[in-house]
């Protein structure tokens, strides 16, 4: 026997769009303000379309048959774009169950039998319910990414490599020191080493609240990999407060320049590369 | 079988690694060079090894050897170009190449070797303390 | 929960063949898009285990396979050998324990390089070790 759902969806679809259309209208789910009712239109047309032509009797109880890809494509598509867009999840979700609704009404209007009706209506419902899982499934991943794309911003803007000098760089830390920090803050740093040909790169914790056995570690590590590039590390802004940390923690910085202030870590750096600094107007020997 | 060019330039040898390196290769690397550098009497070794991706502690402790090795017989090596990805792999790895000295690229590499050989001939102080190891 | 994308494997028995499995495995990391420095540790991973495999096994198989969990995208690396086994796998992974003439960094330190590390062994019947680096981990 054919199925009677499926035979009404292919048949009534315009008649069901205009229902969905109008659901979504009273649903306050038209936000003119982030869409505009015409791709708003464009948008439910096209859904509408691939399920009636995706939708058969054979996948009408599977909602993980390949056949239905392309409605959930629409739908992440969709689910996505409003998450960026700044759609409240109520709104996205009431996009597809405001679609459920026009189904079933549709579905009401033309099957008479109850029984029949009662049997359909349960088989669309659960399909919708998938769809709309996937339209909030993928809502939340659209947020995340966004979350992840600012985390991202936040570590690039956090670890500047300044060129202070011909040769010498200097990177000030500011925050806690993870490994995946340590990571950007190495790569960073090793890079900016070979574009500039700099010999000396000056590490500056001013900025860092607290140094414990993890952070230290990565702090020599970083000291370790810039000298395998072939430059001297020097590590400046020690505060009182780390300097007492450090030696109660018992780590071993004697390999490492240490500097109290980057003034004198820049100084000794200008020592390493043969560089004075002098007052001009007490040299007159030009 | 296959080898890797050595060449000399007056006092130094200079080796360039263009290939993947794989063990054995390595190890004739490492025979080849302190061979060369007794036969040249050299007093400075220098390996490139900008053109490598990867080195794992097999091929660092062969630098090492080559750089322990070569300084017993009265040469310094100076390796240099290493890639920042194969830094900060050695480091993670646990293996910072203590005691190998490193430059930035073949210039400053040679300009390193002779300081360090021009510094020997002054005063036979130890330059380095770090370098025994 | 990790699902499996695609898969490869490189059959090992000779010392050139560890050339050809980095450059396999840079192949997949370079497709799934991870980065420099990621793919240098875990090539460097492999390269150390594949050492162990030719020197206490005589070679074996390397099955590469790209997986995901979640939002994170990875390639899976698995050591599999018929050699001796480990006696003790809590003393082969400690820094510089060695039976051969090594460094004794080869196991702890693949492991330092990656994100996941399994290592499986019965004496006499061999060694599977299974290395996992995610593409931003």
């Amino acid at each position: 026997m054919k199925n009677e759902a499926v035979k009404i969806i292919k048949a009534k679809k315009k008649y069901i769009l205009e229902q969905w259309f109008q659901n979504q209208l009273e649903n306050d789910g038209l936000r003119e303000d982030l869409i505009t009712n015409e791709d708003q239109r464009i948008q439910s047309e096209e859904l509408i379309n691939s399920f009636a032509a995706s939708i058969s009797d054979t996948n009408f109880d599977n909602f993980q048959s390949r056949d239905f890809e392309k409605i959930e494509d629409i739908l992440s598509g969709v689910a996505i774009s409003r998450a960026k867009r700044g759609f409240t999840p109520r709104e996205t979700g009431a996009y597809v169950l405001s679609l459920k609704m026009a189904l079933l009404k549709t579905l009401s209007e033309e099957i008479k039998d109850p029984v029949v009706l009662y049997t359909e209506s349960m088989r669309i419902n659960s399909l919708l319910d998938n769809f709309s899982m996937i339209t909030f499934e993928t809502f939340i991943k659209g947020r995340e990414d966004v979350i992840l794309r600012q985390t991202d911003e936040i570590t690039e803007i956090s670890t500047p490599v300044i060129k202070v000098w011909d040769g010498i760089l200097a990177l000030p830390i500011i925050g806690t020191l993870d490994s995946s920090r340590t990571q950007i803050v190495m790569e960073n740093l090793l890079q900016e080493i070979v574009e500039t040909g700099s010999s000396i790169a000056i590490l500056d914790i001013s900025g860092v609240p607290a140094i414990d056995t993890l952070v230290a570690q990565h702090l020599i590590k970083t000291v370790s990999a810039t000298r395998l590039m072939g430059a001297e590390c020097i590590i400046s802004g020690i505060r009182p407060e780390i300097a007492q940390t450090v030696v109660h923690l018992g780590i071993d910085l004697s390999d490492v320049i240490t500097k109290a202030t980057l003034a004198s870590a820049l100084k000794t750096a200008f020592g390493m590369i043969e560089l004075e600094v002098r007052k001009k107007a007490t040299s007159k020997v030009l | 079988m296959d080898r890797i060019p050595i060449l000399k330039m007056g006092d130094f040898l200079l080796v360039t690694i263009q290939v993947d390196l794989y063990d054995q290769l390595a190890e004739t690397l490492e025979s080849d060079l302190v061979q060369m550098v007794r036969k040249y009497n050299s007093k400075g070794v220098l390996i490139d090894i900008s053109a490598v991706s990867i080195i794992d502690s097999f091929m660092g402790r062969i630098l090492g050897n080559i750089s322990t090795m070569s300084k017993i017989m009265d040469a310094e090596t100076v390796v240099v170009g290493m890639q920042p990805a194969v830094a900060i792999t050695l480091v993670e790895l646990g293996l910072p190449l203590k005691g190998i000295h490193c430059a930035l690229n073949v210039e400053r590499g040679m300009e390193l070797l002779r300081s360090k050989i021009t510094l020997d001939i002054q005063d036979d102080d130890d330059y380095d303390d770090s370098d025994t190891e | 929960m990790i699902v499996i994308l695609n898969k490869d494997a490189v059959s090992i028995t000779r010392e050139q063949d560890t050339i050809l499995l980095r450059n396999r495995v840079k192949e997949w990391a370079t497709k799934i898009g991870m980065g420099l420095v990621n793919q240098t540790k875990l090539i460097t991973a492999a390269s150390e285990l594949v050492r162990n495999m030719l020197k206490y096994a005589r070679g074996g198989v390397v099955n590469i396979e790209i997986v995901s969990k979640g939002r994170e995208n990875g390639v899976r690396l698995i050591f599999i050998d018929k050699g001796p086994g480990i006696h003790d796998i809590n003393l082969a992974m400690r820094d510089g324990y060695t039976t051969g003439r090594s460094l004794g960094l080869g196991l702890p330190g693949a492991r330092r390089l990656v994100n996941e590390f399994e290592i499986q062994s019965v004496v006499n019947e061999g060694t599977t070790i299974s290395i996992t680096k995610w593409k931003n981990g």
